[in-house]
């Protein structure tokens, strides 16, 4: 067991599945004996705003919230998500972020802009930086809506959670008829570079 | 080893409700608290629960099933115990038979709230116990201790939690459910359970008796602890507030208190005497400190620890730099986060309240509104919200509106459960003192924003029973509103020439505004639309919908094929007819 805590952030837009990406993750860290904490946002947030869903485990881990620049890993389903919420990352830390770019309604209704350089400014805030077409291998796959689980897959490269922990956490975690594409959607985001 | 799981706060408390032998459940919906009693009915058959028309009437409930013996609880948010202080204030001279908590979730930062207000005060406001947890593990505990507390004290409980303490996962150990031995049946004793003066004034005095064995029980509730560290700084803290406290100042004696009033004071008194510096750590209100400031012991607190917004482990960071003199680090927020556009929440593709704001949009009139998800109503583009108060204040406040001579036109706006927790008086109010608003319910079929809670005109129970579903538009006339009509929000002329003729008429109107909230459907309103490029004029009149499918591009606005619901709104606000129904089939 490692004795520091471990610190995952994983943010998007209301309704693309974070949640349930956390629940895995928590489930995988469970399962290995650790103390596990998590915290999600519920409620108007959820309708189409800004999300963030945090887990940390270790030995004894008292506070659910992840502190600025404390996160391990920070998961993104969404390209400027990363951005927003980048000072939660260690200097040293991972970032999976998915390539999806979900129009805001402050940008759609013509007020704000959306960043032309995502792609630059991502590279330049993140030193280690998994770039993935979450969304792309999931339709590939057959179903766009695991592309949650395609991120989970490549956050999971930074953690040292056993494969079996994983396995077992989305038997847990997934409905039945879900369980194939979502355990190739796992594999897929886990072995890519 | 016992089965121990991953549960929310609100999941253990569920449990923990179970485990205690509760039989009755009710409660309101509201974030961060609805999980609470969705969790306890997955129990059935043990345990009856409802949904009950607003928080007033579910403790009433609650405490009538208290009465006849049952243990039971009443769930809400924090404002939702305003709507319901009226029965909790007598409640508690009354006193209790089954053990009776009411589980209050504070949300301090106000994720999903219109106000931050502090539970803590009402349990000293009514003179009860109040039980804060932690965590999940403590969640299930505090609640058992609290249904026996107010068992054997005949005294309703507090049960405070937080956001983060609702909706944050920890383990949970599981044990048995205990049911009670007690015979179920309310024994006569008008003397105990009727307040009028003669009865009442030997009530106030019984609750100042209790108040002072309650001390003494929390000088020694489990729930209260010492932990002793290192003695040079002793923190006391409650909630959530301890989690984080444990993470900053890892080597501090800390003072936890569980059952938080009333205050142990001996223990506060002890603690105090056995570390050379004493920090409160506590959100929102300095319901602690003042306490402890009141026993004359000096103490940190409020001077460094922010008492507005939740508290974090970065901003007790910042408490510490006071502390110790040194200037706290400016957190330093996302480099990029200046530059980024905001991503607030918004009405969602397809939601039928986006035909009203827009209607709206058009008229020359003030528009008070309400709580729910049409309070996103008030963002732009829509921006057609000019008020929110309370639950049902959309009703009363267009009359108050009207009667202080208000040049324009108010329209009220409420949701259908708003309706039915808090709007019929209001339109009762319209109807006998000659108002005449118009008031429009946006009626989605369900409680949409807490997550799809039915309510009395949905036809469905918690329980998952057919109920008798209860009509607005009857409600309404049998209100003495004599104008009643139902529109399709979907239809933008309809709504157009509805709303004006009732705005224009000289008698009180009520709209009901009528479609189920597509999400709660899980399908499609109808087919989903495109703009046809050659077509379109790029005037962007769509873009006045708010409706996240529609993006605006550097070639003019285009749908996004994976988020549109088809409402076609669109198309009929589109003055070039460049949109359409995507075919089936037809690729883009």
């Amino acid at each position: 067991m490692n004795e520091q805590t471990r610190s995952i952030v994983i943010v998007g837009v209301g309704g693309q599945g974070i949640l349930l990406a956390s629940e895995i993750l928590a489930q995988a860290a469970m399962l290995e004996g650790y103390d596990v904490k998590t915290n999600e946002v519920h409620g108007m947030a959820q309708r189409g705003g800004s999300v963030m869903a945090q887990i940390r485990y270790g030995k004894k881990v008292h506070s659910p919230l992840v502190a600025r620049n404390e996160a391990d890993i920070l998961g993104a389903l969404e390209k400027i998500e990363a951005l927003r919420y980048a000072d939660y990352l260690k200097p040293e830390g991972l970032a999976a972020v998915s390539t999806q770019a979900v129009m805001p309604v402050t940008v759609s209704s013509g007020g704000a802009r959306y960043p032309e350089n995502a792609e630059e400014l991502l590279r330049q805030a993140f030193p280690r930086l998994l770039y993935i077409d979450a969304a792309k291998i999931a339709s590939d796959l057959g179903d766009i809506r695991t592309a949650n689980i395609v991120l989970l897959g490549a956050i999971s490269q930074g953690l040292d959670l056993a494969e079996q922990s994983w396995e077992k956490a989305i038997i847990l975690c997934v409905k039945e008829k879900f369980l194939e594409i979502n355990r190739k959607a796992f594999a897929a985001g886990r072995c890519y570079s | 080893m016992a089965l121990r799981r991953l549960m929310s706060g609100n999941e253990a408390l569920a449990r923990g409700a179970f485990e205690a032998g509760v039989t009755v459940g009710a409660g309101y919906p509201g974030t961060p608290s609805t999980e609470i009693l969705e969790n306890l009915a997955l129990y059935k058959p043990d345990v009856y629960c409802e949904w009950s028309p607003n928080e007033k009437v579910a403790f009433e409930v609650a405490a009538g099933a208290s009465l006849a013996g049952a243990r039971s609880i009443v769930t809400m948010k924090h404002v939702g115990l305003n709507v319901a202080a009226d029965p909790l204030m007598t409640l508690s001279y009354i006193s209790v038979e089954g053990g009776f908590v009411a589980c209050v979730a504070d949300d301090p930062g106000m994720h999903s709230s219109q106000n931050e207000q502090d539970t803590r005060n009402y349990a000293r406001f009514a003179k009860i116990p109040l039980f804060e947890p932690s965590d999940s593990q403590e969640a299930c505990d505090f609640i058992k201790m609290a249904i026996e507390v107010s068992e054997q004290f005949k005294t309703p409980v507090i049960l405070r939690t937080t956001t983060r303490v609702s909706h944050s996962r920890s383990l949970v150990e599981l044990s048995e459910r205990k049911p009670s031995g007690k015979k179920i049946g309310l024994a006569k004793n008008p003397p105990r359970f009727v307040p009028i003066p003669v009865w009442g004034r030997p009530m106030r005095q019984r609750v100042e008796d209790r108040l002072i064995r309650l001390k003494a029980l929390s000088e020694s509730s489990p729930a209260n602890r010492m932990e002793w560290r290192n003695r040079d700084l002793g923190i006391i803290t409650s909630s959530i507030s301890y989690q984080y406290a444990r993470e900053v100042w890892p080597e501090a004696s800390v003072l936890k208190l569980g059952m938080s009033y009333p205050f142990p004071e001996a223990m506060m008194r002890e603690f105090a005497a056995g570390v050379s510096n004493l920090l409160v750590v506590e959100e929102l209100d300095d319901f602690i400190e003042q306490h402890v400031r009141a026993l004359g012991l000096a103490c940190r607190g409020r001077d460094v620890v922010p008492g507005i917004m939740e508290l974090s482990v970065d901003r007790l960071l910042a408490a510490k730099a006071l502390l110790e003199g040194k200037t706290p680090q400016v957190s330093m927020p996302s480099a990029y986060g200046g530059r980024l556009p905001p991503r607030p929440p918004v009405l969602c593709p397809g939601c039928p309240h986006r035909g009203i704001f827009y209607a709206l949009s058009k008229k020359k009139v003030l528009v008070t509104g309400d709580i729910g998800c049409y309070s996103l109503g008030a963002f732009p583009p829509l921006d057609r919200m000019d008020s929110i108060l309370c639950m049902g204040a959309g009703i009363s406040m267009a009359h108050g509106l009207e009667k202080a001579g208000e040049p324009s036109k108010v329209v009220g706006i409420v949701g259908d459960s708003t309706f039915f927790h808090s709007g019929i008086t209001g339109l009762l109010d319209i109807a006998y003192n000659s108002g005449h608003s118009t008031i429009i319910v946006l009626d989605n079929r369900t409680t949409a924003m807490t997550g799809h809670q039915d309510h009395p005109g949905t036809g469905r129970t918690l329980m998952g029973e057919r109920a008798k579903a209860i009509s607005i538009e009857d409600i309404g006339r049998a209100c003495g509103i004599e104008r009643v009509s139902v529109i399709n929000p979907y239809d933008l002329d309809g709504v157009d020439r509805v709303i004006s003729e009732e705005i224009a008429a000289d008698k009180p109107s009520l709209i009901v505004s009528r479609a189920p909230c597509p999400l709660r459907e899980r399908k499609m309103v109808g087919e989903r639309r495109k703009i046809k490029a050659e077509e379109c004029k790029s005037c962007e009149l769509c873009l006045n919908l708010g409706c996240p499918a529609i993006e605006g591009t550097e070639e003019g606005p285009r749908i996004n094929e994976t988020l549109c619901a088809g409402c076609g709104l669109c198309e009929q606000v589109c003055p070039a007819g460049a949109i359409g129904s995507i075919v089936r089939g037809e690729k883009e």
